[in-house]
């Protein structure tokens, strides 16, 4: 794993977190990342959010109909 | 009224509960009506198992979750246009400039966690999911929704690992343009 990641290697690594457990080399290289860039930083906030938010799509359909 | 006429009405009450959870994940409305038809059928064969251990709907859910999968699984051997994955693609590239920068830096969401709340959000990711690609959206649900791992997914969908993350990759990208571009974007005023 290279140190130094582009913000278009970031997004790829973020969204297969979410899918696979990350190496450590991995998980190093992101904070780092992090650490220098916002709109990657925001980026990792909204894929949790979106995770968030489709988990509870089937509640919402509950609460809109009864 | 016997107990068995009671319970043969309580599963048909959630026929359109059921509905709407199978047409999220299906998109062809006549195979979520099918796997509705055969879980409620299965139910009535069942009742008797049911026994009121759990919710009836927890119970119903868990049995169309498998009809679903079945219906995924019959899907994903049909042929597939792939033309829609290449404009996806395409899409993304026009994200990052030549070095992989941001072309443009990610704006802040503004109070998600309320959005959450508001069904209106809900109606505008419907509609998002609703755009992605057939085999994506899928891919998404069974991931995101239904919580299945990325093996089983692929299993079911027959693409290597990799594949499948590239797959799951692009649809968050699109979700992510989508939700912006129709709810978080469109947030400049506070939203009543």
């Amino acid at each position: 794993m290279k140190p130094i990641l582009s913000c278009r290697e970031v997004t790829r690594l973020v969204s297969e977190g979410l899918d696979r457990q990350l190496g450590f080399g991995e998980r190093v290289a992101l904070r780092l990342h992090f650490a220098i860039c916002r709109s990657c930083t925001r980026f990792n906030r909204q894929m949790g959010f979106l995770r968030e938010a489709t988990k509870r799509l089937a509640n919402a359909e509950t609460l809109r109909s009864s | 009224m016997t107990p068995a006429d009671d319970i043969r009405g309580r599963i048909e009450q959630q026929r359109a509960y059921l509905l709407r959870f199978a047409r999220l994940q299906l998109r062809d409305r006549d195979a979520a009506e099918d796997a509705v038809q055969e879980t409620l059928l299965a139910a009535l064969g069942a009742e008797a198992s049911y026994a009121g251990r759990s919710e009836l709907r927890t119970w119903l859910t868990g049995i169309l979750k498998h009809k679903i999968i079945d219906a995924i699984r019959r899907a994903s051997r049909e042929p597939q246009a792939s033309l829609d994955d290449s404009d996806d693609a395409a899409a993304l590239e026009e994200l990052f400039d030549r070095s992989g920068h941001w072309g443009a830096p990610v704006a802040a969401w503004r109070d998600p966690d309320a959005s959450l709340e508001q069904a209106q959000f809900f109606e505008v990711l419907e509609a998002c999911l609703a755009g992605l690609p057939a085999k994506a959206a899928r891919a998404f649900m069974m991931r995101e929704h239904m919580g299945l791992e990325t093996d089983e997914i692929c299993k079911e969908l027959g693409i290597t690992p990799t594949n499948c993350w590239v797959m799951l990759y692009r649809a968050r990208m699109a979700l992510r343009l989508c939700l912006e571009a129709r709810w978080f974007g469109a947030q400049v005023t506070p939203r009543k």
